[in-house]
């Protein structure tokens, strides 16, 4: 151990992948007997993070110090070696095998090792010495899948404890926790600590972070901002920091005169997925769709874009019924769809820029049947040009683009088809800072000119800073419906929640 | 309003050169396959001098035709992330039905013709209905479903009898030369370059690629991605009954084990070809060029008296080394992302 404490020193970790810079120079420091708390928003890096100490990635700058031997990366083999352990948000664990296989699992006991005979007896005696230790009320050998996922997430400490971690890396450990879960988790936590572990506890529970944290690290676009004991600071500290920067500068809205209602939907129906989904959409407006996950916004867009069949109900654009059957009828209709996975279910990424950009409707790039390849470039050239693509020509397969760039081809691609209706389903996921604030720029030229936008988003300050008006769903119905200025955090999730509301 | 929504003129900033690896990659493949064929042409020549006579390579030519003309709709099933087992047999069970409209029906030439492109293309579509429709899991279920049952039929129509003589008309594509080009060379020549006009200026031709690179994005974009289904396997049907056309006239008969394992080469070709096992990567003209290796290859080892056996092997070993190379070159498109 070092003398003075400090069991994992990183310093000026960086890694970035193709445009996109994950971490930039991260600085953390935690010493043993202490709960660390790692905060930031998605995409601040925390995860990265965990990558490079549990050795899943390669860090390309930076060193990892821990337990006095400097390393400039570790492997998943090393990282356990040298006894850094890790609780995924989603466990690891098999459910079929009993609690004690579980544990030893892949570091069994025994009785002769060469003729791979295990000693059971043996396991399950440690077993249960382990869970006494950390006050569990489980037995050895029962069958892991029958526990509580509490439980099962204490089965996964016990490994490390087993192991003989010396810091335990959990992220987002109370996730799926009940309340008494999780008061047990931050039990074994503290025991954990008084033995000498450290722990590093990535959660975005604030309340959690103040409440059993000794020093927190707040990551903010792949920087660490800043280290603080927690006794000395507030959640609100902590939340100035997170954000950085007011919310007007990240979301550069800009207000298009509205229009008349281009997209109407009226008791869109699809059997347990919606019921009675209607809302209107003006030109020159940008609806948001707020929710969690799962409460049914892609599939309202999804169904909307002929994407997925619906059971009843009725789409009117520009005041005229269409009848969507397929995508191509939506398309035709003057609707696009941004999917959420632009890599699934947008481009053809083994095709180049403009193939992918012309794709809608290619015919109409030709004469009797016959495509002119030249004007199919020069129309992806321009398009992709006023968009600031960045690329080193149309022949570039899009795979080969960032992500901000690759959803700048989906943009272009939508463009060029003549739509009037822009469906964005989570329009920034994946893009790094910069190209997000493109992204909603283009957005804003979209309705400057009188296009409608639909964007569905899930994280709620982007769809309260880009929207004009929010419709909130939860489970398949929509709950709520509220105006920019009205819109708060609270509301949105009172809605999503499933509480009507009043008004 | 598409493109003055947006206001800039600016030149397109170039974000380095990582597209060019794989475009690299694939003209050194390219390149690769060609420079082999000419150096297995150079080895033979060397080894055989009956190689390079005028008689030998117009008898590679029309033995080639009829693989050449196979591998064209095997070619489009595997652009479309595909397969199409069923070619060998759908070639003989159209055939049989040309011999039978001929035959015993008493139908005219062109008529059996007719008979026998539309029992492929009848085949054909019946294979991509199967996907399409009945959504079995993949071609390759359907299509060796069909392979079967179409050798089947092909047997039990004249009792595994071969049919022969048959009228001029009939024997014309191959039997006959215009000079000394084999008429069906001729063809062959025609049908890739159609099928590269088709496939790269219009739009249904860039919708297979798109239809093979990524079914759902395609979906999503507006193609009818069924029908393209449907129409790539009734060109492979019917491409097969060509290829079954030629053949019969080049031996003046029909019978009912014809095309036996001709998909083996025609999946050898297109592979070799630069066509990728996961879709949507491809060339026609690439294909021709797998084609006339594996022709080479087989005429060779013919000259050379090389055992039979030892031919089968070596077919066999050429398609795991095209396919290790797909996956390789798969990989290095990736990482370079």
């Amino acid at each position: 151990m070092v003398a003075d404490g400090i069991l994992l020193k990183v310093k000026g970790l960086t890694k970035k992948f193709p445009g996109v810079v994950a971490l930039d120079g991260v600085d953390i420091e935690a010493r043993a007997g202490e709960i660390h708390g790692i905060c930031g928003e998605n995409g601040a890096g925390k995860s990265t993070l965990i990558k490079m100490l549990t050795g899943a990635h390669t860090p390309d700058s930076g060193t990892i110090e821990f337990d006095g031997v400097t390393y400039t990366s570790l492997d998943p083999r090393r990282a356990m070696g040298v006894g850094i352990g890790c609780i995924y948000q989603e466990l690891n664990l098999i459910p079929h095998l009993t609690v004690a296989e579980n544990i030893f699992l892949g570091r069994e006991m025994y009785l002769a090792e060469s003729l791979n005979i295990l000693d059971r007896g043996q396991m399950n005696a440690k077993a249960a010495e382990l869970l006494a230790d950390l006050g569990l009320a489980v037995s050895p050998t029962a069958r892991l899948g029958t526990l509580g996922v509490g439980h099962q997430q204490m089965i996964e400490i016990c490994r490390a404890v087993w192991s003989n971690a010396k810091l335990i890396i959990m992220d987002e450990p109370t996730s799926s926790l009940s309340e008494k879960e999780a008061h047990d988790l931050f039990r074994v936590m503290a025991q954990m600590k008084a033995r000498g572990v450290a722990i590093l506890f990535i959660s975005h529970r604030l309340d959690e972070v103040r409440d059993n944290c000794d020093t927190v690290t707040v990551m903010r676009d792949g920087r660490s901002i800043e280290s603080f004991a927690m006794k000395e600071r507030s959640v609100a500290d902590i939340i100035q920091l997170m954000v950085g920067r007011s919310i007007q500068n990240k979301y550069p809205k800009e207000p298009a005169p509205q229009g008349d209602v281009i997209l109407s939907v009226r008791n869109l129906n699809r059997k347990g997925v919606l019921r009675d989904i209607s809302f209107d959409l003006r030109a020159g407006e940008v609806l948001g769709f707020a929710g969690l996950v799962g409460a049914g916004r892609t599939e309202t867009a999804r169904a909307i874009t002929g994407a997925d069949p619906y059971d009843s109900g009725s789409i009117e654009v520009s005041g005229k019924p269409v009848k969507i059957r397929q995508p191509l009828d939506s398309i035709n209709a003057g609707i696009a769809f941004l999917t959420e996975n632009r890599k699934e279910q947008g481009l053809i990424l083994i095709q180049s820029v403009a193939f992918n950009a012309t794709i809608v409707k290619m015919h109409k790039y030709g004469k009797a049947g016959w495509l002119s390849l030249g004007r199919i470039k020069e129309t992806a050239r321009k398009v992709c040009a006023e968009m600031r693509l960045k690329t080193s020509g149309m022949d570039m397969l899009v795979g080969k683009l960032s992500g901000g760039n690759q959803q700048k081809v989906v943009i272009a691609k939508w463009l060029l088809s003549n739509a009037k209706i822009f469906i964005f389903d989570e329009p920034t996921r994946g893009i790094d800072v910069g190209a997000k604030v493109e992204v909603y720029k283009l957005i804003n030229q979209l309705v400057a000119n009188g296009a409608g936008v639909i964007i569905i988003c899930s994280e709620m300050e982007e769809v309260m800073g880009m929207a004009d008006r929010i419709l909130v769903m939860h489970e398949g119905e929509i709950t709520g419906e509220m105006t920019q200025q009205d819109a708060t955090q609270e509301k949105i999730m009172y809605a999503a929640s499933g509480f009507k509301q009043a008004s | 309003m598409s493109n003055d929504v947006l206001t800039n003129n600016g030149k397109l900033p170039a974000e380095k050169a990582v597209g060019k690896s794989a475009a690299m990659t694939e003209k050194l493949y390219q390149l690769g396959v060609l420079l082999s064929l000419l150096l297995l042409c150079a080895v033979m020549t060397a080894l055989s001098p009956r190689f390079l006579t005028m008689d030998n390579l117009m008898n590679v030519a029309s033995q080639a035709a009829v693989s050449a003309i196979v591998s064209i709709g095997m070619f489009l099933a595997i652009l479309t992330a595909g397969i199409d087992l069923s070619v060998g047999s759908v070639l003989a069970l159209s055939a049989m039905m040309m011999g039978i409209a001929s035959d015993r029906w008493g139908l005219g030439p062109y008529a059996s013709i007719l008979v026998c492109l539309g029992s492929g293309a009848l085949l054909g579509l019946v294979n991509g209905l199967l996907l399409t429709k009945l959504r079995l899991p993949h071609p390759f279920i359907s299509t060796l479903g069909m392979q079967k049952m179409a050798r089947g039929i092909a047997l039990f129509v004249t009792a595994a009898a071969p049919i022969s003589m048959f009228p001029d008309e009939i024997q014309y594509l191959g039997n006959n030369s215009i000079g000394q080009v084999p008429v069906s060379f001729i063809l062959v020549a025609i049908l890739y370059v159609g099928m590269y006009f088709f496939l790269t200026r219009t739009s249904t031709g860039r919708y297979i690629y798109a239809v093979g690179g990524n079914k759902e994005a395609a979906r999503l974009s507006g193609i009818k991605v069924n029908s393209i289904l449907n129409l790539v396997y009734t060109i492979s049907g019917l491409t097969a009954a060509l290829a079954g056309l030629v053949l019969a006239g080049r031996v003046n008969a029909v019978y009912p084990l014809a095309g036996l394992d001709y998909e083996t080469d025609a999946i050898a070709a297109v592979i070799i070809g630069g066509a990728s096992f996961f879709g949507g990567v491809g060339s026609i003209a690439n294909t021709i060029i797998g084609v006339l290796l594996i022709a080479v290859l087989r005429n060779g080892l013919n000259l050379l008296n090389v055992d039979s056996a030892f031919q089968t092997f070596a077919i066999g070993a050429v398609i795991v080394v095209a396919v290790a190379v797909d996956v390789l070159r798969q990989n290095v498109m990736k990482s370079g992302r």
